[in-house]
Parts: structure tokens; sequence; C-alpha cells
């Protein structure tokens, strides 16, 4: 094992593949020549070359659209959109072409390909560069979406990604590149589709994904000591979703609580609740709660901001008031 | 144009009279009822597809908009299956998961018809990229119409092309309108893909695109300036649709005397009196008429005794494991 921070976890598993895989490619603005403005992808290009690791311009369009054509053609490529926010600019590709021509087609093309993105708040970046849109791709059929919350799932999701035939958008939450974690030696490869159960409890099951995953786990901590003992439940992947770690996991508690950075409306813990309701009602025994950045453009200012995402002063407090 | 030998002249006058066919065919089906939803043809443009399809080569990889029955048929795609995919039946292209705006036959070279304007731009340009890294020589053409020229995916994907040197063909079918509205009414230039060439240092191309000889001509040196590594290049082929922009359209929007200067300049009729005037006798040109129509007559039968689309196959291939499951 060795100690990586997030984003050398990231490049690392983009070089782990590029090496294995010479179909493997990686285009994006500013990823070659400066390593990446979040220097996620330092020494890809003196390691493979300006042939498979290129700078492109400020044109996300083309950048999606490239790797899309790319894609049915041969080639596997990886490409990183900088701020998850400029999905936005290049939304159709994304969702009216990389999504849907495969089922469009009848299968006739495959689009293996991965779309990285720096994800979510904490930064005091403002309301264009925080957003945490994996919601955006959960609603549309044809896309996989994966959100690691360690070094080691950076680099073992991604690697299943760059591996997986079918298009994965990979959101990295930039508050997190600078955490550090063990990473295992030699070739990592995780499994889409599975979440992870960071720790047993009794009383209830707090669900996160992502920057709210350490947040839930330091809030479970400080439940303990008030006698609530909390199981928590690392998401990490929103399609495939691994529903049934999520059921079996609620059912043992009877109390669901997830933690989403999203804003409020359509976020990702409103369909897992959606599920638990359906399928597991019986096992409950009480309303399930969701903690979520209110429905507001995410604020600048250190203090608003820090406020608006949930914090675990938050989860807290929501937990024990739920749970009385 | 003595250079094109007769053969594949004939070739160019057959996929014309074919593509012809194929889409009078469809308005006769419309026209029945029989297509839902809408469809676009491009009677008038066959030249266009037809050039710049006997060009290529068989692996070269075409890309092309909503109205791109045409382009996909020039590719060698089936013509039964076209029918099919627009009536809705099992026999389609894309077993009805596709309709009318996106014929796709990859088998053929045909790799999509695109629904959103300017979407395939960039697409295309990854598939000549695709091919670039691959070194496997295939060029990508991609076809647009005038209306595409103002849209931001136009722009981005020309100047990465050109910057990457990529092995694609931009053609654009400028038949005067997007959709209702006179592009040059909406075109900060009179020749919208031509006038911006300079932008991205490439050479302005402005052809006659109801000449089947002259886009011929232009794609067999633009695709081999690209498969000879030399880059990009962006045509601009001026033409005319006869009909309307889809399906719902009358076109009385245009001036009759501009309709009918154009319906003169036929693409398929003036290649015909062409192939006439230099010896090539009406027999052989009949002949492939007749064949033209059996071929569109069959495909016909074919797809009207073919069951509607299949409703198991609704879940089907959103993932290449064949399936749609989203979760465990």
């Amino acid at each position: 094992m060795a100690e990586l921070t997030f984003r050398e976890a990231v490049a690392a598993g983009i070089a782990q593949e590029m090496e294995r895989d010479t179909t493997v490619y990686f285009i994006g603005e500013d990823v070659a020549a400066a390593g990446g403005v979040f220097k996620a992808t330092v020494g890809l290009l003196d390691r493979f070359g300006a042939e498979r690791v290129r700078d492109t311009p400020i044109s996300e369009q083309a950048i999606v659209g490239a790797a899309m054509g790319a894609a049915m053609t041969g080639l596997r490529p990886i490409v990183e959109i900088m701020f998850s926010d400029f999905l936005a600019t290049c939304w159709d590709m994304i969702a009216n072409q990389v999504a849907k021509t495969r089922y469009m087609t009848d299968g006739q093309v495959s689009l293996p390909l991965v779309i990285r993105t720096a994800n979510g708040g904490g930064s005091r970046f403002g309301a264009q560069h925080s957003q945490s849109l994996e919601n955006w791709a959960m609603a549309v059929p044809g896309l996989k979406v994966v959100a690691p919350s360690t070094p080691a799932d950076a680099k073992g999701l991604l690697a299943a990604a760059i591996r997986d035939p079918d298009p994965v958008l990979f959101f990295e939450q930039k508050s997190l590149y600078g955490i550090r974690g063990e990473v295992p030696d030699g070739e990592h490869v995780d499994s889409l589709g599975t979440a992870r159960v960071l720790r047993s409890g009794k009383d209830c099951t707090i669900v996160a994904l992502a920057a709210m995953v350490p947040r839930a786990m330091a809030a479970a901590a400080e439940l303990d000591g008030i006698g609530i003992n909390a199981i928590v439940v690392d998401v990490r992947c929103l399609v495939p979703l691994d529903t049934r770690t999520i059921l079996g996991e609620v059912s043992k508690t009877g109390r669901l609580f997830t933690v989403e950075e999203n804003p409020r409306l359509c976020g990702w813990g409103a369909e897992i609740a959606s599920i638990v309701a359906e399928e597991c009602f019986d096992d409950l025994d009480g309303p399930i709660v969701r903690i979520t950045t209110p429905h507001v453009p995410l604020p600048a200012a250190q203090s608003m901001e820090d406020e608006a995402m949930p914090t675990v002063a938050r989860i807290v407090d929501t937990v024990k008031g739920a749970m009385r | 144009m003595a250079s094109i030998d007769e053969k594949t002249r004939l070739r160019l006058y057959q996929v014309m009279v074919e593509l012809r066919d194929f889409e009078q065919r469809a308005y006769e089906l419309f026209v029945e009822n029989l297509i839902r939803g809408t469809s676009h043809l491009a009677l008038g443009q066959e030249a266009i597809a037809a050039g710049c399809a006997v060009a290529m080569r068989n692996d070269d990889y075409t890309f092309c908009t909503y109205r791109g029955h045409g382009h996909t048929l020039a590719r060698g795609a089936s013509m039964a299956a076209a029918i099919g995919e627009l009536l809705g039946r099992s026999n389609g292209m894309l077993h009805g998961k596709g309709g009318s705006m996106h014929l796709t036959d990859v088998t053929h070279g045909a790799m999509g018809s695109y629904a959103i304007v300017g979407a395939h731009l960039p697409i295309a340009a990854g598939a000549a990229w695709s091919a670039q890294a691959r070194k496997s020589g295939q060029v990508a053409v991609c076809f647009f119409g005038d209306g595409t020229t103002n849209i931001g995916a136009f722009h981005e994907a020309l100047n990465l092309a050109v910057v990457w040197k990529l092995p694609v063909v931009f053609v654009c079918e400028n038949n005067r309108y997007m959709e209702y509205t006179p592009i040059e009414s909406v075109t900060a230039v009179a020749h919208p893909a031509a006038d911006r060439a300079a932008a991205y240092g490439l050479e302005p191309i402005l052809v006659d695109g109801n000449d089947a000889d002259v886009m011929y001509e232009t794609a067999a040196r633009t695709i081999g300036h690209a498969r000879s590594g030399g880059g990009p290049s962006l045509v601009e082929a001026l033409t005319y649709r006869h009909g309307g922009h889809s399906r719902g359209d009358p076109a009385s929007y245009r001036p009759k005397e501009e309709v009918s200067d154009w319906l003169s300049r036929d693409p398929v009729k003036q290649y015909r009196q062409r192939l006439a005037s230099t010896g090539i006798d009406d027999g052989t040109l009949t002949k492939i008429e007749e064949a033209s129509r059996r071929k569109v007559d069959v495909a016909t039968d074919e797809a009207r005794k073919a069951p509607p689309a299949r409703i198991e196959d609704i879940e089907s291939q959103v993932w290449s494991d064949g399936g749609s499951a989203w979760r465990n």
C-alpha cells in the first residue's frame, strides 16, 4: 500500500490504463503540458507523449464530440471537463449524443469513453464553479455516473470506468483532491455499481456520496457519543446503483438519512428515498430524511458556502432530532 | 470533367436516381399517412450525396444530419431497412428506435444521422482523430446544412480539425434556407461556409452542388488531401431542396421564380442530359431508372409486410451488455 493524494490517485488510474491499453487517449483543457488546473494529470504527457495526452482549445463541445467520434471508431478516450459546471456548455453532446446513440442505433455502436470532471463546492468559487451535478447525469438514460470519496476509489473506479464499454461521467469532488489515503499497490481495478459499507451500526443508516462521505463518517463518530449508532454507506456510483446494499443496510436499522451536496430538488437521495419507500417500507421505523444544500445557487463567501453545504453539525443535529 | 470515366459517371447517375426514387416514395408514404412523426427529404440535393459517396473509400465515414436518407443509402445501406425504419417496422435499420432522423448503418460507414444542428461536426472530427491515431487512412466526411454554420459546434469542430490536422471533409449543403428562413437574412456573410473558411486558414471552396461531376471531383480532391495527411477541408455546395424543410412545410415562403429556376437545374435531369450528350445510349440510362424503381418497390413491399417494431426491444441496447439495467 502506498499513500497517495486523491489527485495523484486520479493520475495513477489514468496511467495504469494507458499503460495497459494503447487505445486509451486523454484530452482536455490544460491537461497535458500544465498537468491539469487541479494537478490531477501531472506527468501523463511526459510518460505517454503528445499523441496520446493532448491539450485542447476551450471548446467543450469539440472535446466531448471528438471523444464520442473516437469512441465509436476504436479508441477509448478519456476527456477532462475542467469544472463540472462547464458540462452545461456541452450538454447536447453528453445528453443527446453520447447517451442516446447506442440506443437509437439499436446497438450498432458502443461508446467506451470517460468524462472526468471537477465537481462540487467548498472552494469559494461561486455558483458557476461549484455545482454538484451528478444528478443531471443520473437523469439521462445511457450514462453511468461515478463519484469516489477516497484516493483508492478514485484510482480503482476510474480504472473500471475506463475499461467499461459504456460512457461514464466521473465526478471528482474538488475539495477531495488534497486528501491522502492508502491505495493498493500494483494494478487496482474496482467495480462500478458497488456501494461500500464503511461502518456498521444498529440505529440508523446514513447514505452519502463523494465529499459528503467523510462528513457522514465524522457525524457518525459524534453520534456514537450520544448513543446513536449509525451505519454509513458510501454510494460511490449512482448509475448503476447498488440498491441491494442500500436496501439491506436500511433494513438493518429502519431509518434512512441521505447526505447530498446537491441542491434539494431531484437530488440522488430522492431516488434512493423513493426506492426504499417502495421496496422496504415495512422495515422503516420513521420518515426518511434528506440532508442537502438548500435549493439555491451556491454562494461564494466562506461563511455562506460552509453553512449552505451539509455540515457535520447539521448531519448530527438532523439525525439527533429525527431519532428523538 | 473528361477525367471521370464512364463507369463512375453511370454509378453517379444510378445513385442519384435511387436517392430520388427513394425520397419520392417516402413522400408518397407520408401522403398515405404510413409515416408518422416527421421526415426531412433531400429531393433536389442528390448530387452532393452521390458525388461524395462515390468518391469515398468503403471504410470511410459518413456523418450526416436528420436530412440523411440519401447520405445513408448512398453508402450502400439497405433500402428496405430504411423504409422499414420510416414506417416503424421491425425490419427497420434501427429496429424502430431511431426513426427517419437517425438512419445509421455502421457496416457501410454511415456513422449516423444527427438531429441536433451542429452536433455531428465535432463527432466527425473525433472519428477523424481516431483514424489519424490508428493510422488507418480513413477519412470522415461530414454533411450539414447552411444553418449549421451559425452554431458554436461548427466553429469548435473546424478549429479543432485544423489544429489537429484531422482527415475530415466538412460539406455544407447550402440549400439557401435554414428551415423556413433565408440563410442570407440571418448570416453575416454571403457564403455561410466558404466565407468562413479563411477564419480557419482553409481555402474557400464554393461549388455547384447540383452538378454530380463537380461534386465527385471536389470530393475526390478534398478526401485525397485529407487521406494524404493534408488535413481538413470545408466545402460549400450550392443546392436547393425541391420541397419544404420537413413533412409539415409546404415551403410557400419561397418565391415562385426562384423555385422554377432551381427546378430547371434539377441535378438528376441535367446529369441525364449530360450523359446522353456524351454518347451514352438511352437504353443504358433507362435500364438504370427501371432497376431503381424496382429496387424501391421491392424495398417498400418488404417494409410494408414487416411487423411493427417489437415492444420487447424497448428496454434493450442502452448498454453494451444489450440491456438497460441501472440498478441491481
